[in-house]
C-alpha cells in the first residue's frame, strides 16, 4: 500500500463521534492532514506514532497564533514533555476548539493555554506572558514595563475575586462566562 | 461496584428494589456515555471510561431485560440505538448540506470573525428566502401554471390589443410591462375561479395563505434565532465590567490563518491596551460640557433636517412619477427616476451622516450605535414616504376604475347590439368578446407589484456597481498607479477599501423588508431575491478577498447579531402593516387578480369556512370572531407579560443579591485569614462598639505576609493544610486578630476553586 495512507477502522470513527465534538467529516478530515503531517514510514499505524510539535506549528490554522506552542504542550500526552502530539491528541485538539464544544470545556482549556507555568494558576508572570503574546514580536509593538504594571493591576482588580493575586480556575471562568466574544473566537476549524 | 447477583439467565432471582437500583446505575452509565465529550479529560481517560461504561451497560441490559415485560425493555433498548444512531447520522448529513463553508472559513482566516458574520447572515437570509420561494412557487405559481387557463384564454392573462406591437420590446421588457405584466410574476394574472383543475385546488384560498404563511413563517424563524443568540451572547451585560479581562482573555481571534491579518491583529490589541490604559488614568478631563452639549444638539438638529429633506424629495419624487405616467416622450432617466433617487440617498445618506457626527465626539461604540440608528431612520423614513405616495396612487387608481367598469359593461352591451345587427340570421348567444379587446381596468395590485420589482432590481444594480466602481476600480487605480504617483496610494489615500460590515448588513435587511412588502403582489419576486443572494454570496466573496484589506481598528460590535436581527424583526412589523391593511381595507380590482369580484380580500376565507368546511365549524370561527371573546384573550396576554417581566426582574435582583453576598463573604474570610481589619463597613462599625478593642497597632508580621502567601503547591488537600497551619500560627501571635463577630471557620471549601484545578469535576456552574 505504498504511499497512501491508512484508513480509519470503521469502529474507530463512530467511537470517536462519541467521544469528541466533532462530526464525521470533521474526523475524517483530521485524519487525513494528520497523515500528511506524518513520516512516510509511520503512516500506516497512525495510531502509536506522534508528531513533532515543529510539524504541528507548520499547520496554516495555528501558524499565525501566538499561543501554538501553549496550545501544543497543553495537548500533548507525551511523556517526554515535547509538546508532540499523537493522532489523539490532535482530535482532542479540534474537538475542544469546535464550533459545538461547551463553554465549560473551551474555558477550562483555555486557562490551561494561559497557565505557562502549569501551576493552575494565572499569577503576575502567566499574565506579562501573556500581554507578550497578545501584542506580537516586534519590539515597537511591546508595552512598556509602566504600561505592563498597570494593565496587569487592572486586570487582577476585575477578576481577582479573593485577592490574592491570581487568577484561578473558577474566577477565570467565571469572567469568561460573561464574555460575548469568547466562544465565537475560541475556535479552530480545519 | 458491580453487580454479582443472577448470573443464572433463567432465574428471577433478582427482587423488585434491585432491578430497581440496577436499572438505574444502567441509566446513569448511559448518561456518562452521552456526556462523555463534555468532560475535559484526555482522550484515553474517556476511551477508558466509555468502554467500562459500554461494557456493564451492554451486560446488565441483557440481565434486565429478563422476565416481566423484558421484551417491550428489549425492544425499546434497540429503538432507542437505532434513534441515537439515525440522529447521528442526520447531523452529519446535515452539516454535510451547509454551502459555501470553505468561502466563508477562507474569508474568515483573512478577515477575522467580524467579517466573516455578515457571510453567515448572507447565508442565513439564502435559506429563508428559499423557503419563502419554494412555498410561493410550489403553492401558487405552479398550480396557476399547470391546472389554470392558460396564457390567452382570459383578458387579465392577455396583453391588450394596443400595446401587442411594443410587447416583445427590450425597453418595455425591463420596465416589467408588455408580456411581463401579464404573467405570473404579477398578482394581476391569477384566475378568481374557486376550485382548478381536476383536484380542485382552490387558489384565492391558497395565494391569501401563502401571504400570510410567509410572514409568519418569517417570524418564527427570526424570533428562534434571535432566541439562540440571546441564550450564547449572556444577555444584556454591563459594557464595562470585565474591559481589560475580555481585553486580555477573548480579544485573539483563533480563527485567523493568514500572517498580515495576525500583525494586525496584534497592532490593534496593542492600541486597544495602551487607550484604555490611558483612559483608566486620565478620568475624563471634561473640557468643556456646555460646547459639547451644543455640538452635539446641533448636529442632531443637523441630521433631523437631512431625514425630513430626504423624505421630501421623495414624495416631490414620486408625485412627478405620477405626472410622468400620463406622458410618452420619457427618456430612461424619467422613467426610471424615483429608484435612482432612492438608491442615491442610501448611499449618500450614510456617509454625510458619518460626516456629521465628527462633531458629536462619541466613544466609538457609540458613535457606532448612533450611526447604525440614524441609517435605519433614513432608510425607513425613504421607504415609508415611497409607500405613502403609492398609496395615493391606488387611490386614483380605484376612482378610474368605477369609471372603466362603466365603459366595460357598456362596451360589451354595444357589442353583443352589433353582432346581432350585422349578423340577424344567427340565433343564439354571440361569440364571446377577443380577450385582447376587452376594456382593462387600471388594476392597482399589479402596478405596486411592479413599483417594488423595479426598486429591487435597481437596488441590486445600483449595490453591484458600488462594489465594482468603489472597490474595484479603486483597488485597481491604487495598484497599478501607484508606480507613476507622487505620494503612497497604498499607504495614504486612498488606498484600500475595508468592507463595510455594518452598511452592507443594513442593506440586506432592508431589501428583505421590500420583498416581505411585494412578494403579496408580485410572487416572482421572492424568485428574483433567491437570485440576487445566490450572486451576490459569490460576487461579494470575490470583491472582499480580491479588492479590501482587514480593518484596521477591529473592535467588536459583538452583541451586534441580536441586534441586527431585532432590526429584521422590527421591518418584518413594518412590512406587515401595509399588506395587512390593504387585505383589510381596500377592495380587489374588479378584474384582475385572484380577488377580483369580491368586497374585500379575505372575504375568500369566509366563503371557504361557508362552503367547504362542515357547518358547525363556521359556527365556532363566528364565536372565535367574537370581540367579547378576543379582548378578554388580549388581555390576558398583556397580563402575563406582565407577570414574566416582573419575575425575571425578581430573579435578577436576587442574583445581584446573591453576589453580592458572596464577595462579602470571600472579602470577610481573605481578612481573617491576613489579620487585616474587616473591610466591610457594617462589621467594622460592629467591631467598634466592642468593649475590648484595645488600639494596638497591626503587628509587623504583615510585611512578611505577601511572600509566604503564595506557595506553590499543587491544588489538593495537602496544599491546604499548610496554609491553614500558618493561618493558627499567626493568630497565636496576635491576640487582637480576630474580630468576635466573623463565622466559624467549619466547613469550609479549602479556597475558591482550588479543588477544581486540573480537571476533577465540571465546574459549578449551570
Amino acid at each position: 500500500m505504498g504511499a497512501t495512507a491508512s484508513k480509519l477502522p470503521k469502529d474507530q470513527l463512530s467511537e470517536y463521534q462519541e467521544l469528541t465534538f466533532l462530526t464525521k467529516q470533521e474526523i475524517l478530515l483530521a485524519h487525513k492532514r494528520f497523515n500528511e503531517l506524518l513520516e512516510r514510514e509511520d503512516r500506516q499505524q497512525i495510531g502509536g506514532s506522534r508528531v513533532p510539535m515543529n510539524k504541528i506549528l507548520t499547520l496554516p490554522e495555528l501558524k499565525s497564533n501566538p499561543f501554538r506552542r501553549r496550545i501544543c504542550q497543553v495537548f500533548s500526552t507525551s511523556d517526554l514533555r515535547d509538546g508532540s502530539l499523537s493522532f489523539e491528541d490532535f482530535l482532542d485538539l479540534l474537538s475542544a476548539f469546535s464550533d459545538s464544544a461547551t463553554l465549560e470545556i473551551k474555558s477550562h482549556y483555555a486557562f490551561r493555554i494561559f497557565d505557562f507555568d502549569d501551576d493552575g494558576t494565572l499569577d503576575t508572570g502567566d499574565l506579562e506572558k501573556l500581554v507578550n503574546c497578545l501584542t506580537g514580536e516586534m519590539d515597537n509593538t511591546r508595552l512598556t514595563s509602566e504600561e505592563m504594571k498597570q494593565l496587569i493591576n487592572n486586570i487582577l482588580e476585575e477578576s481577582d475575586i479573593d485577592k490574592d493575586g491570581t487568577v484561578n480556575l473558577s474566577e477565570f471562568q467565571h469572567v469568561i462566562s460573561r464574555s460575548p466574544d469568547f466562544v465565537s473566537s475560541f475556535k479552530i476549524v480545519l | 461496584h458491580i453487580f454479582c447477583s443472577s448470573k443464572n439467565p433463567h432465574e428471577e432471582s433478582m427482587s423488585e428494589g434491585e432491578r430497581a437500583r440496577l436499572m438505574e446505575e444502567v441509566e446513569e452509565k448511559k448518561k456518562l456515555i452521552a456526556n462523555i465529550r463534555n468532560k475535559p479529560w484526555r482522550m484515553k481517560r474517556r476511551l477508558k471510561h466509555l468502554k467500562e461504561a459500554q461494557l456493564f451497560v451492554d451486560k446488565f441490559e441483557g440481565a434486565l431485560g429478563k422476565g416481566k415485560g423484558r421484551k417491550l425493555y428489549a425492544y425499546k433498548v434497540m429503538m432507542m440505538k437505532k434513534w441515537i444512531k439515525f440522529q447521528r447520522d442526520f447531523e452529519n448529513f446535515k452539516t454535510a448540506c451547509i454551502p459555501w463553508e470553505r468561502k466563508i472559513k477562507e474569508v474568515e482566516s483573512h478577515f477575522g470573525s467580524s467579517v466573516a458574520s455578515y457571510f453567515i447572515f448572507l447565508r442565513w437570509m439564502y435559506g429563508m428566502n428559499l423557503v419563502l420561494f419554494s412555498l410561493t412557487f410550489g403553492l401558487v405559481v405552479i398550480p396557476e401554471v399547470l391546472m389554470g387557463l392558460p396564457y390567452g384564454s382570459i383578458p387579465r392573462k392577455t396583453v391588450p390589443r394596443e400595446e401587442q406591437d411594443t410587447a416583445m420590446d427590450y425597453s418595455v421588457l425591463t420596465d416589467f410591462n408588455g408580456y411581463c405584466k401579464y404573467s405570473v410574476l404579477f398578482y394581476g394574472y391569477y384566475n378568481n375561479q374557486r376550485t382548478i383543475g381536476f383536484l380542485k385546488f382552490r387558489l384565492p384560498l391558497s395565494y391569501l395563505m401563502v401571504g400570510i404563511g410567509t410572514f409568519g413563517y418569517s417570524l418564527m424563524v427570526v424570533i428562534r434565532t434571535m432566541a439562540k443568540n440571546a441564550d450564547v451572547g449572556g444577555g444584556d451585560g454591563e459594557d464595562s465590567e470585565f474591559t481589560f479581562a475580555w481585553k486580555m482573555f477573548t480579544s485573539w481571534d483563533y480563527l485567523i490563518g493568514n500572517a498580515e491579518t495576525a500583525d494586525n491583529k496584534y497592532a490593534s490589541i496593542t492600541t486597544s491596551f495602551k487607550e484604555s490604559i490611558v483612559d483608566e488614568q486620565e478620568n475624563q478631563k471634561d473640557e468643556n460640557i456646555h460646547l459639547r452639549r451644543f455640538l452635539r444638539v446641533l448636529a442632531n438638529f443637523l441630521i433631523t433636517c437631512t431625514l425630513g429633506g430626504s423624505g421630501y424629495l421623495i414624495y416631490f419624487v414620486v408625485k412627478r412619477s405620477q405626472e410622468f405616467a400620463n406622458r410618452d416622450d420619457l427618456g430612461w432617466y424619467e422613467k426610471n427616476e424615483l429608484e435612482i433617487i432612492m438608491s442615491l440617498l442610501g448611499l449618500v445618506g450614510p456617509m454625510l451622516f458619518e460626516t456629521i457626527a465628527e462633531l458629536e465626539e462619541y466613544h466609538p461604540r457609540i458613535a457606532l450605535k448612533w450611526q447604525l440608528g440614524r441609517i435605519f431612520a433614513l432608510f425607513l423614513g425613504n421607504l415609508y414616504t415611497f409607500l405613502l405616495a403609492l398609496f395615493d396612487e391606488v387611490n386614483a387608481k380605484l376612482e378610474e376604475e368605477k369609471d372603466i367598469k362603466n365603459a366595460s359593461i357598456w362596451f360589451m352591451k354595444e357589442y353583443f347590439a352589433n353582432f346581432t345587427a350585422n349578423n340577424p340570421n344567427e340565433t343564439g348567444t354571440p361569440p364571446p368578446i377577443e380577450p385582447a379587446d376587452v376594456i382593462r381596468g387600471p388594476c392597482w395590485e399589479t402596478t405596486v407589484g411592479i413599483e417594488f420589482v423595479k426598486l429591487t432590481i435597481s437596488d441590486i444594480q445600483v449595490t453591484y456597481l458600488t462594489i465594482l466602481i468603489g472597490d474595484f476600480l479603486r483597488a485597481l487605480i491604487v495598484r497599478f498607479l501607484n508606480y507613476c504617483w507622487c505620494w503612497d496610494l497604498e499607504a495614504g489615500w486612498p488606498s484600500y477599501g475595508e468592507f463595510d460590515i455594518s452598511g452592507n448588513v443594513l442593506g440586506l435587511v432592508f431589501n428583505q423588508g421590500m420583498i416581505w412588502m411585494g412578494s403579496f403582489y408580485a410572487p416572482g419576486l421572492v424568485g428574483i431575491n433567491v437570485l440576487r443572494l445566490l450572486t451576490s454570496m459569490y460576487y461579494q466573496c470575490w470583491a472582499v478577498m480580491a479588492c479590501n484589506v482587514p480593518h484596521e481598528r477591529v473592535f467588536k460590535a459583538s452583541k451586534s447579531n441580536n441586534f441586527y436581527m431585532g432590526l429584521l424583526l422590527l421591518i418584518l412589523f413594518l412590512s406587515l402593516l401595509p399588506v395587512v391593511y390593504t387585505i383589510m381595507s381596500l377592495p380587489p380590482s374588479f378584474d384582475c387578480g385572484p380577488f377580483s369580484g369580491k368586497e374585500r380580500m379575505f372575504d375568500v376565507i369566509i366563503e371557504t369556512i361557508e362552503l367547504d368546511l362542515p357547518s358547525f365549524l363556521g359556527t365556532l370561527f363566528s364565536y372565535a370572531a367574537n370581540p367579547g371573546l378576543i379582548i378578554p384573550a388580549i388581555l390576558l396576554m398583556v397580563l402575563a407579560i406582565y407577570y414574566l417581566n416582573s419575575v425575571s426582574e425578581a430573579y435578577k435582583n436576587a442574583n445581584n443579591e446573591l453576589k453580592k453576598k458572596m464577595q462579602m463573604a470571600r472579602d470577610e474570610e481573605k481578612n481573617r485569614r491576613n489579620n487585616k481589619d474587616s473591610t466591610n463597613q457594617v462589621m467594622k462599625d460592629l467591631e467598634d462598639l466592642l468593649p475590648n478593642r484595645s488600639n494596638l497597632p497591626p503587628p509587623e508580621e504583615k510585611k512578611d505576609k505577601p511572600d509566604e502567601r503564595k506557595p506553590k503547591v499543587k491544588p489538593g488537600a495537602a496544599g491546604n493544610a499548610v496554609n491553614l497551619q500558618k493561618d493558627v500560627s499567626l493568630a497565636s501571635v496576635n491576640p487582637n486578630a480576630r474580630g468576635p463577630v466573623t463565622q466559624a471557620p467549619g466547613p469550609r471549601a479549602p479556597g475558591p476553586g482550588n479543588s477544581r484545578g486540573r480537571g476533577q469535576g465540571p465546574p459549578p456552574r449551570h
